[in-house]
Order: structure tokens, then C-alpha cells, then sequence
């Protein structure tokens, strides 16, 4: 799969708040292939990046560009929020429901949302009201939902926060596939060993800013600055 | 407190009889008031949604009045009503005063802004919800309004009850407007106040009973179908 809206371009996106600098200035491109991850501490602004990069904060300062025109990237991209946003509706009509937006017909969108709501260990919860799963399985339905519509870029916001090893190793393994399958994924994570496993390159945050980035190789081995550091080393920073 | 009795006693045995007047004009309750319910919504809750999910500027006069408009003075509204379709009036040419049709317009007029208004505060909450879901989803307006009164429909159709309920004993704007002729306008409210009007109160109260398991038969049968008590959460 070549994508057609990459690369993203960020131009001294900055993004206020209540009279309060949040995010930025940050300038950065995102092309290729491969999985980005974003680190830093709580507030950061991890969160605010993701959105902002996916459309979802409006950016009075700087700019956020796509290789296409906006319509064509919005169709492409999925979003799998920090906490996860539940659908009042089965568990297999709330994965199927991306499908419904772009004209699926009913029983194709929902034999497509049984094979991926599998894919993620959901199978013998298809037919449950979304609102009684656990936390994680909450998150895992988020990620079938945020994958069915084979978006060329993904936005994941911390997904595998309150997941379980096992779960966790599943997630990880599914979003390699999507990374193979040539699905540019950008996301969020606290865990350092997640980071390691995961990315191709890195993005490390420190009060809004974009402090530190490089390739997983030079971050992890060649870390430039003290904050990442110390966050790696998982150093309670003072 | 005798009269109260009496009325019980009487309203027994006019449903056991199946009192043919008294069918003709429960059924004729029911035919106005579901019409102008099922009218009212059609409107009004996609209104209600629209308003939730937009942000325009004259947004916040729009809910105040609609929030006043939920009490509109029926009697108000009848006149008004009866002035526009008075064989003079602008809408005259219809010949729609004194029948059923016009008694549903009237009831229109007064519950759609209830309905609204109800369905705008849960379709509201519903959207802060899933606001940030369905913007990622790229979904259109039409889409996101559709996505929010479908899930949204245990709490519409408690907007459609309210509606219903205000519209079954509304009594002032349908007797203007209807006129209350016997066999052709005369509903439940009307028959009450004649009743009462001529002293019989027995009979009076016999038909407020019938209205009252009326109002209630109605709520049952509607949450049966939709079955939202049996689902244990919506
Ligand atoms: N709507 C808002 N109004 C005011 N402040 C906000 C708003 N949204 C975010 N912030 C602030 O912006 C900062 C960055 O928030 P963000 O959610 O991006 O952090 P994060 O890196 O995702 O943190 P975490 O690891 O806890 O998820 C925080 O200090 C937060 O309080
Ligand atoms: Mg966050």
C-alpha cells in the first residue's frame, strides 16, 4: 500500500488554551513507512499533537498540511482515543459502524466486524452491548473499530493502557501486521519497553515542546538530552 | 367523594359495555393526539439533534425560545389557529375548521416544542459523548445527526411520551378549534368539560378515568414495543 496523503506536514503548529501555551511551536514531516512513537511525561501534550496532527484541535497558529486535499485525508486516517469512546450499540455494530459511514451494506460491514472484532480477541463478545466491556476490552474493540476501514494512517493514544501482557503482546503483534501492511502509525505510550519494541522512530515531548527525536536507534542509545534520559531510565525526574 | 365512586362505578361499566359513544370519542382522543404526536416528532426530534450538534450564532435565542415556547398558552394557540382557518382567514379556503385535522395542527403547534426541547438536552449530552468519535470518523452532518437519534432513542422516545401526554389532556386550544361537536370533534378533554359543565359529574369523572388508563395504556404499549425496560441498561 503506497499512501496517497503522506507526507504530514506540521509548520509551527501551536496550540493555546484558556490564554495558555499547550503545545508547541512544533515543526515536524511525517512520511515512509513505519511506526512513530510519541513519549514524554503526563502533559506533555501528547495527546494534543495526536489530535492536532489528526484534525481534531483547531490550529489558529502554524499549519497542518496533507499531501492531499483534506477530504481525501480525512477519509484515511483512524483514530483510537486515550480513553476509549463507546458507542451505545453492540460491541460488532460499534466496529461496524466505520463501514456503514462509507456505504457498506449492513451484512457485509457486520461479517467484516466479526473477523476483525477476532482479530483483536473479541470474538465471544461480539453481541454484548459495547458499554458492559472492561476497560481493556473497551480499548481493544476501539482498535478493531479504528483498523476496519484499512486507514493509511493511524493515530493511537496511549492504546494499550489498561491492557494485560497478553493482551498487550496480541495488540502489539496486530499493529506490526498493520505496520507491514504498510499502514503508517503514529502513537502514544508510557511504557518504555513498548517504545523499544515498537518504534521506528521516536518523538519525545517535554512541556509542549518537541524535545528530542531521532530514529529508535539514536534515541535509545544515543539519547541527546537529560529529560529523556532520565525518562527512559524510568528516573523519577525531579 | 361519592361522586368520585360513582364515577369509578360508571366508568366500569361504560368500558364493559363498550359504550359506543364512549368508544367514538376515546378513539377519536387517540387519532388526534398520536396524530399530532407522531407530526410533532418527525419534526421535532431531528430539530432537537440539528440544534445539538450545531453551532450557529443565533443558537442560544433559538433554545431560549423554544424553551418558551414549550409554554405556549393552548388557548392561545387554538385562537390563533381558529383565527387562521376561519372561513376569513388567510388559510380559510381549506375548510379544515371544526374537523379532526385542524384540532392535530393546533396540537402540533403546542407539543412540538416540548419534544424538542426534551430531545435537544439528551441528544446534547449524547453528543458531548461522542463528539470527538464521530469527528474522527469524518462523518457528515446528516450522518452524525442519524447516528445520534438512533442511539439516542430510548431518551426521544420519552420526549415523544411527554409530547403525548400534554397533547391527550389538552383541552383549550382543541376545543376552540374542534368546537366539540358530538360525532365529529368531541374528544375525551371536551366531553369532560361539557360534562362538567352540565353537572354530571359522575359521568365527567368516568370519562377522566377512561383518559387517565388511556395516557397510561399508551406509555406501556410504546415502552413494550421498544422494549426499554427489558434491556437492562438502555
Ligand atoms: N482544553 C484544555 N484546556 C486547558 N488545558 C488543556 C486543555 N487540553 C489540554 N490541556 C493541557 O495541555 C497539556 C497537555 O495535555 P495532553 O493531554 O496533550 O498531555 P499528554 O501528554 O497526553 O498527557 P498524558 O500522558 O497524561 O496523557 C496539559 O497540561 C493539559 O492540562
Ligand atoms: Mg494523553
Amino acid at each position: 500500500m503506497v499512501s496517497t496523503i503522506l507526507p504530514l506536514k506540521l509548520e509551527n503548529v501551536e496550540l493555546r488554551r484558556g490564554g495558555r501555551r499547550i503545545l508547541g511551536p512544533i515543526s515536524l514531516n511525517l512520511s515512509g513507512q513505519g511506526i512513530t512513537i510519541i513519549m514524554g511525561p503526563n502533559g506533555s501534550g501528547k495527546t494534543s499533537l495526536l489530535r492536532a496532527m489528526h484534525g481534531l484541535e483547531r490550529v489558529r497558529r502554524g499549519k497542518v498540511s496533507w499531501q492531499s486535499d483534506i477530504q481525501t485525508a480525512r477519509a484515511q486516517q483512524a483514530f483510537v482515543f486515550q480513553t476509549p469512546i463507546v458507542m451505545r450499540r453492540r460491541v460488532v455494530d460499534c466496529i461496524a459502524y466505520p463501514l456503514l459511514l462509507t456505504g457498506a451494506a449492513r451484512s457485509v460491514a457486520r461479517k467484516a466486524a466479526v473477523e476483525q472484532a477476532a482479530s483483536v480477541g473479541l470474538l465471544d463478545s461480539v453481541d454484548l452491548p459495547a458499554e458492559v466491556l472492561s476497560g481493556g476490552e473497551k480499548q481493544k474493540m476501539a482498535l478493531a473499530r479504528a483498523l476496519i476501514r484499512r486507514p493509511e494512517v493511524l493515530f493511537l493514544d496511549e492504546p494499550c493502557a489498561n491492557l494485560d501482557t497478553k493482551s498487550m503482546a496480541e495488540i502489539e503483534a496486530i499493529l506490526t501486521a498493520a505496520r507491514d501492511a504498510g499502514t503508517r502509525i503514529v502513537m502514544s505510550t508510557h511504557n518504555v519497553g513498548q517504545a523499544r519494541r515498537l518504534a521506528d522512530d521516536v518523538l519525545f515531548l517535554w512541556d509542549g515542546y518537541l524535545h528530542e527525536q531521532g530514529t529508535k536507534a539514536q534515541f535509545f542509545t544515543a539519547t541527546q538530552t537529560a529529560e529523556a534520559k532520565a525518562h527512559i531510565n524510568g528516573d523519577l525526574i525531579p | 367523594m361519592n361522586d368520585i365512586l360513582r364515577g369509578l362505578a360508571e366508568a366500569g361499566q361504560l368500558v364493559v359495555t363498550a359504550d359506543a359513544d364512549l368508544v367514538e370519542i376515546t378513539a377519536r382522543s387517540l387519532q388526534v393526539s398520536l396524530g399530532a404526536t407522531i407530526i410533532a416528532s418527525a419534526i421535532g426530534l431531528p430539530f432537537g439533534a440539528w440544534l445539538a450538534v450545531n453551532r450557529f450564532r443565533m443558537r442560544r435565542t433559538v433554545i431560549a425560545l423554544l424553551n418558551a415556547l414549550m409554554g405556549l398558552p393552548p388557548v392561545v394557540v387554538g385562537l390563533i389557529v381558529y383565527v387562521l382557518f376561519s372561513r376569513s382567514g388567510p388559510l380559510g379556503v381549506f375548510g379544515l375548521l371544526f374537523t379532526p385535522t385542524v384540532m392535530v395542527i393546533a396540537q402540533v403547534i403546542i407539543i412540538t416544542p416540548i419534544i424538542a426541547s426534551i430531545a435537544h438536552q439528551a441528544i446534547r449530552e449524547l453528543w458531548a459523548d461522542y463528539h470527538d468519535l464521530l469527528i474522527s470518523l469524518n462523518t457528515t452532518r446528516g450522518q452524525r445527526i442519524k447516528a445520534l437519534l438512533w442511539d439516542g432513542r430510548r431518551a426521544l422516545l420519552t420526549a415523544s411520551l411527554a409530547g403525548f401526554g400534554r397533547a391527550i389532556g389538552e383541552v383549550g386550544a382543541i376545543m376552540i378549534v374542534g368546537g366539540n361537536i358530538d360525532h365529529a370533534t368531541r374528544v375525551l378533554t371536551t366531553a369532560i368539560a361539557l360534562e362538567t359543565g352540565k353537572g354530571d359529574f359522575a359521568l365527567a369523572l368516568a370519562l377522566g378515568f377512561v383518559l387517565i388508563a388511556l395516557a397510561i395504556a399508551v406509555n406501556l404499549a410504546l415502552h413494550m414495543l421498544t422494549r426499554t425496560e427489558k434491556d437492562s441498561r438502555w
